[in-house]
């Protein structure tokens, strides 16, 4: 396959960035995504060029550093997959191909096609985790799930916090990301103790962010690589509604 | 916005109620007109009963304005450097024309009230006689006025089918049955405050009422 690229080139997270125009030739339609990226860089390497930085880590879809818009679209064109694990053979042969960063506010450009995620860091930080003595894992039977809250709360700790959400949202909001962290949580007893406390944290530091506001536009779960449903974010929004009635602030524990 | 929305859509169904009584004739819908000024009496004086409900109407209103201007103001601030690609949203047509419908749907309201409440923009503008004012507002050769109060009362549908939902997923709707349900719900709802609304104007254009 012989494809045009068009790539976001930034050097920096002062530089102003543009779209640079790269031919690339003899692309298997076996090779995944990035696979393709890596041949061209190689070539740039090999032709004294400075190549294109972008993410990747375990490129078999559990990781979520990988991250793209292609053509418009976050992970590419095929849903409910990563863009390493997008093959070439979703493209057609002379196609011009638009590679982008993620664009958000909250996560600003570091290169080329990488970005700084932290701001996920820091809603987490807020309140994605449990308090919870540790030690060996306990005997599990020992706390009662029923097997609807154990579905739900398993389809949100799919996340793997790739960022699709907010790269999607036409907001720039995280709320799929956050509502995903959160639910993962309230649904389970683990996560009773500090339910109401955790997602007024969780949403106060996605809103200081600099995220946009979810206006239940749908966009998120289409684009997510993990298929996370579009409720979550009505759990959220319960959960949200009863903390603000109980008066509950976001200091954990309290 | 959940909140304001709900009011506005409440007042949307009683409006639509209250147009389909020019169906029942001049004499009942003007009774009906003139009813609405005096509810609340004799505890409370003249109009002040209507003029409560146009403060609710009017804070709402502008709650809402101002709820959906800072969002826009935040989704912007979110995204300081646009896609050079981008489809076309997933999401239906109504949610992306949400902010812009909002806009139409506000302009029309003020023309709606300079023509069927004050009298100003309507060619007989008598407020003691608003069976003649609709009548002669959809009259044949008006016919420019009838097309411009379709789109309006279709950009308000669009605005309900997906406000009526999101609003229901702001208040808690949570499980993804329910989420069929509500756009359901939305949809239907919507169709139906439209078809009230639009009767109206085209019975009085095919003479059904004159």
């Amino acid at each position: 396959m012989n494809l045009t690229l068009r790539i976001w080139r930034q050097k920096g997270p002062e530089d102003k960035g543009r779209m640079v125009t790269y031919p690339v030739n003899d692309v298997s339609p076996d090779m995944s995504f990035l696979e393709m990226l890596d041949v061209l860089n190689e070539r740039l390497i090999l032709a004294g060029e400075d190549p294109v930085a972008f993410d990747h880590d375990c490129r078999e879809g559990i990781c979520g550093m990988c991250g793209l818009m292609i053509n418009g679209d976050a992970h590419g064109p095929q849903r409910g997959t990563t863009a390493c694990q997008l093959h070439m053979r979703q493209f057609k042969d002379g196609e011009t191909i638009d590679i982008e960063p993620w664009r958000a506010s909250a996560f600003p450009v570091v290169k080329d096609l990488v970005v700084n995620r932290s701001a996920f860091d820091k809603i987490i930080a807020a309140g994605g985790y449990v308090t919870a003595p540790t030690g060996s894992a306990p005997e599990a039977h020992s706390t009662p799930v029923a097997k609807a809250n154990a579905d739900a709360a398993f389809e949100s700790a799919a996340c793997i916090g790739c960022g699709a959400c907010v790269a999607a949202c036409p907001n720039g909001s995280g709320m799929l990301f956050t509502a995903a962290k959160l639910t993962q949580l309230s649904l389970l007893p683990q996560g009773q103790p500090e339910r109401y406390t955790r997602v007024i944290g969780m949403v106060d530091a996605h809103d200081e962010a600099g995220f946009g506001g979810c206006t239940n536009a749908g966009e998120c779960t289409p684009a997510c690589p993990k298929g996370i449903p579009l409720n979550t974010i009505g759990r959220l929004n319960r959960d949200y509604l009863a903390a603000t009635a109980k008066g509950a602030n976001n200091t954990p524990g309290s | 916005m959940a909140v304001t929305g709900i009011l506005l859509a409440l007042f949307l169904i009683a409006h639509m109620l209250g147009n389909l009584k020019v169906f029942t004739g001049e004499t009942s819908f003007d009774h009906y007109a003139h009813w609405l000024r005096d509810i609340g009496k004799p505890l409370l004086p003249g109009v002040w009963f209507l003029w409560i409900l146009r403060t609710v109407l009017v804070v709402a209103v502008v709650a809402h304005i101002v709820a959906a201007t800072v969002l826009a103001r935040r989704a912007r601030a979110a995204r300081p450097v646009k896609y050079a690609h981008r489809k076309k949203v997933n999401g239906s047509y109504a949610a992306r024309t949400m902010r812009w419908g909002g806009v139409i749907i506000l302009l029309f309201v003020i023309y709606h009230l300079l023509d069927l409440t004050t009298g100003t923009l309507n060619p007989v503008g008598d407020a003691s006689k608003p069976y003649g004012n609709v009548v002669a507002d959809f009259a044949p050769e008006r016919w420019y006025v009838t097309l411009f109060y379709t789109l309006a009362i279709l950009a308000v549908g669009f605005h309900l089918r997906h406000g009526a939902f999101s609003a229901f997923r702001s208040l808690g709707q949570q499980t993804p049955r329910g989420e069929r349900r509500a756009r359901t719900a939305a949809l239907i709802f919507a169709v139906l405050l439209c078809a009230g609304y639009l009767v109206v104007p085209f019975a009085v254009l095919t003479g059904l009422v004159s």
